[in-house]
């Protein structure tokens, strides 16, 4: 809060988030704005380095862990690659990784994984962009490892006694992704329309790949 | 590189090293038995890192396997689910063959 910050009103009006809105910056705004100009002062970075990563940033959505779902299912030849070293298998479908190393884990009528991070929100920000609200709360990072099937239910997933349940714990370098199973009834589609298919949280092992309407 | 500290399927133990700060082993694995489900490669010590101290300190980070029953005894699951986590060689020891716990 800035010392001109002199209107008295009670927070209900939107602080900018922009730094041409006609209104005063917040603190962490004001910080980001001087660091980005000391950077680009001192010849740290320039400019056009900071849009090259902000477009990289926008990239990072769950529709490139879908992309590699989708065509695990078509091509098992990729699939295996993707299985082998998850991180090669983005970037030959040009996907921008900045994770050091992702591991694909695939989910078989046997065998159901699901991530979690217990200390923090460690996460394949490249593959899925951020987390969700869930996957930071406490509740989530607390309860998956101790009762996981409980957790699965309350996302509608039961999962029958004879499937294990594996959770990974994502604490330290290493990132993950789901390779949900393909749905019935989807044999024929294109990549693009099986990528349509993959939920966010099935990408997590909180969910299960949709079904074709 | 020197060599992996650990193969694949050991019998491993998490100890706990009491240290606290920013680790990367929550309380609930420490003391628990699993078996080394792979190496996940080398990175610079995050305990040492986090301060400032030790960049270039390399340590080896392993994913391990417990079962569920191993962690919590009152498990509320099947007896066949497991948890994976990763963690670096240091807190981890050798464990004889033998029952968990």
């Amino acid at each position: 809060m800035t010392a001109d910050h002199s209107h008295s009103h009670d927070h209900t009006h939107p602080h900018p988030v922009n730094e041409d809105d006609d209104m005063d910056l917040t603190e962490h705004e004001a910080k980001f704005l001087a660091l980005k100009a000391m950077l680009i002062e001192q010849g740290i970075l320039d400019a056009a380095e900071i849009q090259a990563r902000v477009e990289v940033n926008e990239l990072k959505t769950p529709h490139q862990a879908a992309r590699m779902v989708a065509r695990a299912w078509v091509d098992p030849a990729y699939k295996a690659r993707m299985m082998a070293d998850a991180k090669q298998a983005a970037l030959e479908l040009d996907i921008p990784v900045t994770e050091a190393a992702l591991v694909a884990l695939e989910n078989t009528p046997d065998l159901h994984n699901v991530i979690v991070c217990t200390l923090c929100s460690c996460y394949p920000r490249s593959l899925l962009g951020e987390p969700p609200a869930f996957y930071v709360s406490k509740a989530y990072r607390s309860r998956t490892v101790r009762e996981p099937r409980r957790v699965l239910r309350e996302f509608g997933l039961t999962l029958p006694e004879e499937t294990e349940i594996r959770v990974h714990d994502s604490n330290a370098d290493l990132r993950y992704v789901v390779l949900p199973q393909r749905p019935d009834g989807t044999e024929g589609l294109s990549e693009s329309d099986l990528a349509a298919l993959v939920p966010r949280d099935a990408l997590i092992g909180c969910a299960f790949a949709k079904t074709p309407s | 590189m020197s060599e992996v500290a650990f193969a694949d399927g050991a019998r491993v133990r998490i100890v706990d090293l009491g240290k606290p700060g920013h680790v990367r082993t929550p309380q609930y694995v420490r003391g628990k038995v699993g078996v080394i489900e792979r190496f996940g490669g080398t990175y610079e010590n995050p305990e040492d890192r986090a301060y400032g101290r030790g960049r270039g300190t390399a340590v080896q980070l392993f994913r391990v396997r417990l079962r569920q029953r191993d962690i919590w005894p009152d498990y509320p699951g099947c007896e066949a689910d497991t948890l994976e986590i990763e963690i670096y060689e240091h807190w981890l020891r050798p464990e004889p063959t033998g029952e968990a716990q």
